[in-house]
């Protein structure tokens, strides 16, 4: 039998606001243990949790950005569990009116498009960390991250496999790395995703039984967990069992998920409202202020480098693949120059000086408008194409200019005839054997010749005329 | 002349100022007053004497240098166990903050301490504000000046006990059900409950957030509103403070109330209401028509469901607020447990009175899945009816008039027995809880037996002005003084 896997995803993600959801202390939980805390996010007696607007702000252009409604009036309640990286041992989270709800995001999955729908997204604390490395059967709680502002994505059932699941993931970081809403930095912490997994026959109505797989540490991860689910509950189901309704673990060195709880034990979160903050009312006005902030998404910005700039699909993912990466290339080319030209240039050797120094191209020494200048040096002749290799490398390190390196370096192009003939001359009494061979009728000898040319030119002659006047030289 | 103890604050006030006398004074004559008269009241919990006389000397500091020493200049207060303080522990009676000692202030601790305020110590109260007589106390057994054999209310009843007894010139209380106008009618003193929003709740430590409000309790209605005039205002820490102007209280005390409209809600005046008790409100509104206020009927229908939607509320909100003390972070961690599942059960059950238990074994079913519905929900339901009950009265009349509480003090032990017979304490007062209303609880004479009566005002959410003006005209009018509390 032919069965279809039924997979919908929990993202939890970190808002990048500067201070806590509830209190004022910094959100860097990287600091020494227990130094960005306060009576508040320690959950002391007494204490009363204010809302940052902030976190409002960011949760709601997320919101947007995912086509979600957004509740003109929502609330916070209290989910109820025993946890000791709980200050309050209760979350202040969003249950029955969630910030944002009934959304999609569009993605493509092997340039097919498809559209998965966004059931709700609501704003939460985090909780702090607990460590159990202390040693002598001791545990210890790292309070920085408690109360660090999260925004719990949920998705419909939409997602089929892992692949959908890996665009899906990518997509939405994507979009709240455009946002600036979060860092999406899954090795730190800051996005979280769980899977809901089943499978079915292919055609079915009817959903199977879910398992829910968490603590995954990449998108690979999760992909290849996904994968490893399916197969799990496919053979399970083919062997004549049943798949268990429970939260599962991955474990990424044996490859494969492990129960981690059954569903008996699930908790009974007795939420009710938070009595200590009042609703949270975004009127159309604070809703619309944000909306016209929104940057142009990464999805719609490709289709128009696309069309605009004619780039290929490859091409224009790559270039929107982050906000900074787009906006440089736009930059370079309003600055007037050649658009697939840039795009070759921005995605072959500068990305290459990027990678090599580790360095992201928001803080690269070379401006658009250089490299744009570089660009158009190349095709009015001014330098050659391997020239501008070396121009290039000298404007990542030094920031100047192509035009003051150029100069600086002497590296204009010989156009001049009468001083490449000169040189082809030369080349052509330093090599009488060579010039034998091509007159006994062996053509390939010209590539050398034009080598040599080349060389002594210290790579400034234009290659098109040495090959010219080169071939004159040689039919005399 | 009178001892300073036995003077209100606002004379102490405006003498520490005049010169008359020093912060530093006044502030010995309370201590020598603890020292010699708590030993038989116990109201005190800790007393803070060096703290007291240090802040006193600031005071005295201030006005040598001509300096303002503020609204409550060498005013001596004494403060309830639940309100945090920096200075001293912060316990709210229980055992499981034994020794606690708060990292922050409350908001309005900063606010008195500007003022010039005199810090004495703090005052009993029933376990996490969870009681009517006090008799919750994990600490001690707080008694009636008036009667030493008899419970002085709860659960602020350390602080009513303190102000009956001369021990503060006022003090702090916090009122969830009737938590300070209860305890203020059983020892004869004033307690203003504000409305729910008026006053900071940053660092009062949560019973139930959606009812709690801190308020003074006092030697008579002026005091009241020299209080208020400190207490209330918007604070950037407590999202639920209202920010709205806060007028000068005191100037609302003119004894003028013609032409107000007094609503008598006839469900407060049944047979149920003992005939003693109830001789003594109906003379109080004869006080208050005599200078000029109409008095109508008015009817509050859903009033008969207030008690057993406030013990939902109430408990629902306690469960969730009290489940942080868990033994991990702060506060008593019971020495014998193996894993932290058996750290929780063993240090909650050893260390929370039986009446906390309760509490949160009440609040955690009523919101339990499969009866969240049936009851939270119902109760929030029926919560907004007796909001609006009484917003249908307040367009009949400006104030409403009950007994404060339906019996005077008790004898310790008569109600412990029985929780609910104790919850019935609370019958008049929790309803304003629950309508976020503010009220009043003025005395209003002596029973045969020799203990205070009550009689209570309420008026429209944030017309704490029109609540004192009626309490402060019918206090001068009524012809009643109380005298001393006898404490024997
Ligand atoms: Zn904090």
């Amino acid at each position: 039998m032919e069965y279809e896997a039924v997979i919908g995803m929990e993202v939890h993600v970190e808002i990048n606001t500067k201070s806590k959801v509830f209190c004022a202390c910094s959100t860097h939980f990287s600091a020494p243990a227990n130094t960005n805390v306060c009576p508040i996010c320690l959950g002391m007696p007494g204490v009363l949790p204010v809302l940052n607007r902030e976190m409002v702000n960011k949760s709601v252009a997320a919101g947007l950005a995912l086509n979600c409604t957004i509740s003109r009036w929502s609330k916070l309640d209290r989910k109820n569990y025993f946890y000791p990286d709980m200050a309050k041992n209760y979350q202040i989270s969003q249950y029955d009116l969630p910030l944002c709800s009934n959304g999609h995001l569009d993605i493509e999955v092997d340039g097919q498009p498809k559209s998965i729908g966004i059931t709700r997204a609501h704003m939460e604390e985090d909780t702090a960390r607990n460590t159990h490395t202390l040693g002598g059967g001791q545990s210890g709680v790292d309070f920085n991250r408690s109360g660090v502002p999260l925004l719990e994505i949920v998705t419909e059932p939409d997602l089929r496999s892992a692949q959908d699941a890996y665009a899906y993931l990518t997509a939405l970081k994507q979009i709240l790395q455009y946002l600036d809403v979060s860092d999406c930095n899954m090795e730190e912490g800051s996005l979280r995703a769980e899977a809901n997994i089943s499978v079915r026959p292919k055609g079915a109505s009817v959903f199977g039984t879910k398992t829910e797989v968490k603590n995954v540490a990449s998108f690979s991860g999760v992909m290849k967990a996904i994968e490893y689910e399916i197969k799990r509950q496919v053979e399970l189901i083919e062997s004549g069992g049943a798949v268990e309704q429970e939260t599962r673990g991955w474990d990424p060195d044996r490859g494969i998920t492990f129960t981690q709880r059954k569903k008996e034990s699930a908790h009974d979160y007795r939420y009710f409202p938070e009595p200590d903050l009042v609703p949270v009312v975004v009127d159309a006005a604070w809703e619309q202020r944000i909306r016209e902030s929104l940057p142009e998404l990464p999805l719609p910005r490709k289709h128009r480098f696309m069309e605009q700039y004619g780039l290929s699909d490859y091409d224009a993912n790559v270039l929107t693949g982050t906000q900074a990466m787009a906006d440089y290339f736009e930059a370079a080319v309003q600055a007037d120059a050649d658009a697939k030209k840039t795009a070759n240039w921005i995605m072959g050797d500068l990305q290459a000086l990027l990678t090599e120094a580790k360095a992201d191209i928001s803080a690269c020494n070379v401006t658009p408008a250089c490299l744009a200048e570089m660009i158009r040096m190349i095709n009015d002749n001014t330098i050659s194409g391997k020239i501008a290799k070396e121009v290039l490398a000298e404007m990542f390190v030094s920031g100047k200019s192509p035009k003051q390196i150029v100069e600086e370096k002497g590296l204009v192009q010989i156009t001049d005839a009468s001083a490449i003939e000169g040189i082809v001359r030369q080349v052509l009494a330093d090599n009488p054997q060579q010039v034998e061979q091509f007159k006994a009728g062996k053509d390939r000898v010209v590539g050398f010749l034009v080598g040599q040319v080349m060389k002594a030119s210290r790579g400034k002659a234009n290659p098109e005329k040495v090959n010219e006047i080169l071939r004159n030289e040689l039919a005399k | 002349m009178t001892a300073w103890h036995e003077k209100t604050a606002h004379e102490i006030r405006n003498a520490v100022r005049a010169r008359h006398v020093s912060a530093a004074e006044v502030a010995e004559s309370y201590l020598n007053r603890i020292a010699a008269v708590d030993p038989k009241v116990d109201s005190y919990t800790q007393v803070w004497a060096d703290f007291a006389r240090a802040q006193a000397a600031r005071v005295d500091e201030k006005i040598a240098r001509g300096e303002d020493a503020g609204r409550l200049a060498g005013v001596p207060i004494g403060i309830k166990e639940v309100i945090c303080t920096k200075q001293g522990h912060t316990t709210c009676s229980s055992r499981i903050l034994e020794g606690y000692q708060s990292p922050h202030d409350a908001t309005i601790i900063r606010k008195l301490e500007a003022e010039g305020a005199v810090f004495l110590g703090k005052l009993n109260m029933d376990e996490f504000a969870m009681g009517s007589s006090t008799e919750n106390s994990a600490i001690k057994t707080t008694r009636n000046p008036w009667n030493l054999r008899c419970v002085p209310g709860g659960s602020s009843g350390g602080s009513a006990a303190a102000v009956a007894a001369d021990l503060c010139a006022f003090s702090l209380g916090s009122d969830t059900g009737g938590s300070i106008r209860q305890p203020a009618c059983l020892c004869g003193c004033v307690g203003i409950k504000p409305t729910y929003g008026r006053v900071s709740r940053y660092g009062l430590v949560a019973f139930a957030s959606s009812l709690d409000q801190i308020g003074p309790l006092t030697k008579d209605v002026e005091d009241a509103a020299l209080a208020l005039n400190v207490l209330c205002g918007k604070d950037a820490m407590d999202a639920t403070s209202a920010n709205l102007p806060v007028p000068d209280f005191t100037q609302a005390l003119t004894g003028d109330i013609r032409g107000l409209r007094i609503g008598m809600p006839v469900e407060c005046f049944t047979e149920s209401l003992g005939a003693e008790m109830r001789e003594k409100v109906l003379s109080a509104i004869e006080v208050l028509k005599g200078q000029g206020a109409e008095v109508v009927e008015v009817s509050l229908p859903t009033l008969d469901y207030a008690l057993a939607v406030y013990y939902i509320i109430c408990t629902a909100e306690a469960s969730a607020n009290l489940a942080r003390f868990d033994g991990v972070r702060y506060g008593f961690r019971h020495p014998a447990a193996g894993d932290v599942r058996e750290m929780y059960v063993k240090t909650k059950t050893a260390a929370f009175g039986p009446e906390v238990r309760r509490r949160i074994m009440l609040g955690t079913y009523v919101l339990s899945s499969g009866y969240y519905d049936a009851y939270y929900l119902k109760a929030q339901k029926v919560r907004r009816l007796i909001k609006e009950d009484f917003d249908r009265a307040f367009t009949k009349c400006d104030i409403i008039v009950t007994p404060t509480s339906p019996t005077p003090a008790f004898e310790f032990g008569a109600k412990t027995a029985d929780p609910l017979e104790m919850y019935l304490s609370d019958i008049y007062t929790i309803s304003t809880n629950l309508a976020t209303l503010p009220g009043i609880s003025v005395p209003c004479g002596l029973c045969a037996s020799g203990l205070p009566a009550g009689v209570q005002f309420m008026a429209k959410p944030f017309d704490e002005a029109t609540l004192l003006r009626v309490a402060h005209c019918y206090e001068k009018n009524s012809g009643i003084t109380l005298g001393k509390a006898p404490i024997a």
